[in-house]
């Protein structure tokens, strides 16, 4: 390596200083819930700055009090029920549609990509997708968080360059075995396509699991039993109807802990993904790679 | 009919004969395509036709086809009323000041993260800056309330500078900078990644044949590293710019509240009330039209400019 000036030296100190600081303001506000929501209860009522280790002594209450709670549960097995539904559903529309996309010769393929493509650009808006869902009768039902937004057109192109880096000789050889575009989809594509369908997976999975504004729209009258967790959390956080935690707590514990509620509420929707993201980011750097290579 | 058979044994088929014989081999990738042309037809093509509401007085009772025809009635009632103005002007001040803070960090972040010699601390650092992309919108904005409460974290950070007005998070001066503040803490690093590989994409050897010459590291990046990213840059631009009036309304009705309509209620907002709590379709269904046809206009004036200028373009 060449050797640095000092010029260079002072500004890789300078560099990495900023990168750590900024490092540092990325995790903090997680940092400060996680800490909050283990923090003595009066102490962090009173407290007014950030709280970097635990106030007083560390207590689990907070945690115990979401724990007896049943609609944090109901709404994480829906979160669970719709994520993995929606993301199925989604995957399998999407390998269908970018694998017509990556086929040659195909006389209505520029009419597919079109009407494909112009969803990115047009779209009816908020109230004709609504009535649409409405018109379909799945207003408070779990289709409504299933179905709607399951499949968009970033994610087939970006699956489409993926399909269309296969080489040609494969699908000529399989033909030539006689094996029909449906084998061919299934025993050549998927199989070398591990990579992309997993970024895809994730896409999808991310965006139910962190969804909230749908649900508020279509679950209209429906009880909480249908609510996906981001939902049960704005109530429970943002409306502040602490009402809905404390309903099948022991009411001592929710005059002690009352101050730990939202803290660790937050912090029980946000740890799975906090536990999974290390592992799962490089998918997520190879699916923007993917899509820049097509912009 | 005249025969489509030239001599010169190129043969020439008619279009339906074409058809035909592409059904005829290709039914089954056809039969593949029926199901997501299905859901798009359902999902956005349909709705797509609903908007013909918004010429009318929509009525549920009498549907689409029942209701009472009024041209630009709607339109008009929201330009001359009172949140056209308003919701316009917070529209694009929230989109442009975004646009403005929110672009160029990301390229910088990538530029500093490039500069790094230790490759675990950069790794490190990068896979730290994604953190906060995964967190979800309701979170985010629950940690925002609680920083921006009357004795919260950033509420007294301003204080200490000599604010003096009190919780930050229901005072509209404060409603820019809290929603784009947090957007950008949300997705500097998602936003960095496709610049960090498109950096890694830069040949080597133009940086050796740049010390050859005698250039520093400063001179390096500026003919060298930013020439080497500005397509990239420009495309993004223009996508960007396509999505300007395209406020991230999830978040703004998690976020604003009554007393901070004078500056966080946008279109998508008012016709997200107007529509869904007000149960006002038609009138709802009008502002939405006029958002996206002022948000089509851009993208298209953008990527004109765009290849003019630069040769660089979406289509």
């Amino acid at each position: 390596m060449l050797q640095r000036t000092k010029g260079q030296k002072v500004f890789a100190v300078f560099n990495t200083i900023g990168l750590i600081l900024l490092s540092i303001i990325f995790i903090l506000p997680v940092w400060h819930v996680a800490m909050g929501s283990i923090s003595d209860p009066l102490k962090v009522a009173a407290s007014s700055g950030l709280i970097l280790t635990p106030l007083g002594k560390p207590t689990l209450g907070g945690y115990r009090l979401v724990m007896q709670n049943n609609s944090i549960w109901i709404s994480y097995m829906n979160t669970i029920i719709y994520v993995v539904a929606s993301t199925t559903l989604g995957l399998i529309l999407n390998i269908l549609a970018a694998f017509v996309l990556s086929r040659k010769q195909l006389y209505f393929k520029s009419f597919f990509a079109f009407v494909v493509l112009f969803t990115m650009i047009f779209n009816g808006g908020l109230i004709p997708t609504f009535m649409v869902v409405r018109d379909l009768g799945m207003l408070d039902t779990r289709w409504a968080l299933i179905i709607p937004g399951c499949l968009t057109a970033y994610n087939i192109i970006l699956m489409r360059t993926s399909f269309s880096e296969i080489p040609e000789e494969l699908y000529e050889a399989a033909r030539i075995d006689g094996a029909g575009n449906f084998r061919i989809l299934w025993q050549i594509v998927i199989p070398v396509s591990k990579a992309i369908i997993a970024v895809i997976v994730l896409f999808y999975a991310i965006q139910v699991w962190n969804a909230w504004f749908n649900a508020s729209i279509y679950l209209p009258h429906a009880d909480r039993n249908l609510y996906p967790l981001q939902l049960t959390l704005r109530e429970i956080v943002l409306l502040s109807s602490e009402n809905a935690i404390v309903a099948d707590a022991d009411g001592q514990d929710v005059e002690i802990y009352r101050p730990l509620i939202k803290y660790a509420t937050i912090m029980v929707s946000v740890i799975p993904m906090m536990v999974i993201y290390p592992f799962v980011q490089k998918y997520f750097v190879t699916g923007v790679m993917i899509g820049s290579v097509k912009g | 009919m005249k025969k489509n058979t030239s001599a010169v044994g190129e043969i020439k088929v008619s279009r339906g004969r074409l058809i035909k014989r592409d059904l005829r081999n290709n039914w089954s990738i056809y039969i593949m395509a029926l199901f997501p042309l299905a859901y798009f037809i359902i999902f956005n093509y349909i709705p797509m036709g609903g908007i013909l509401m918004a010429f009318q007085d929509f009525s549920i009772k009498k549907g689409l086809w029942g209701s009472k025809w009024v041209g630009m009635e709607q339109f008009i009632r929201y330009f001359n009323g009172p949140n056209f103005w308003r919701t316009f002007r917070n529209t694009l001040l929230i989109s442009i000041y975004g646009l403005a803070f929110s672009f160029p960090f990301p390229i910088i972040f990538a530029l500093c993260l490039n500069e790094v010699r230790n490759k675990k601390f950069k790794k490190v650092t990068q896979t730290i800056s994604y953190l906060p992309y995964f967190i979800s919108v309701v979170v985010v904005v629950s940690i925002l309330n609680d920083f921006c409460k009357a004795n919260g974290v950033l509420t007294q950070l301003a204080a200490a500078f000599g604010d003096t007005g009190g919780a930050l998070i229901s005072r509209p001066e404060w409603f820019r900078t809290l929603f784009i503040g947090s957007n950008m803490w949300q997705h500097l690093g998602y936003n960095a990644i496709i610049f960090i590989s498109a950096l890694a994409a830069i040949d080597p050897e133009l940086y050796e044949a740049a010390v050859i010459d005698g250039a520093g590291r400063w001179k390096q990046t500026l003919y060298i590293t930013l020439p080497g990213i500005a397509s990239t840059i420009v495309v993004l631009l223009i996508l960007r710019l396509g999505q300007i009036m395209n406020v991230g309304y999830e978040k703004i009705i998690l976020m604003y509240g009554p007393t901070t309509f004078d500056t966080g209620d946008v279109i998508s907002s008012y016709v997200y009330r107007v529509g869904i709590i007000d149960g006002n379709y038609s009138y709802s269904t009008a502002i939405n039209l006029f958002n996206s046809v002022v948000n089509f206009i851009i993208l298209f004036l953008g990527n004109t400019i765009s290849r003019k200028i630069s040769d660089t373009s979406l289509w």
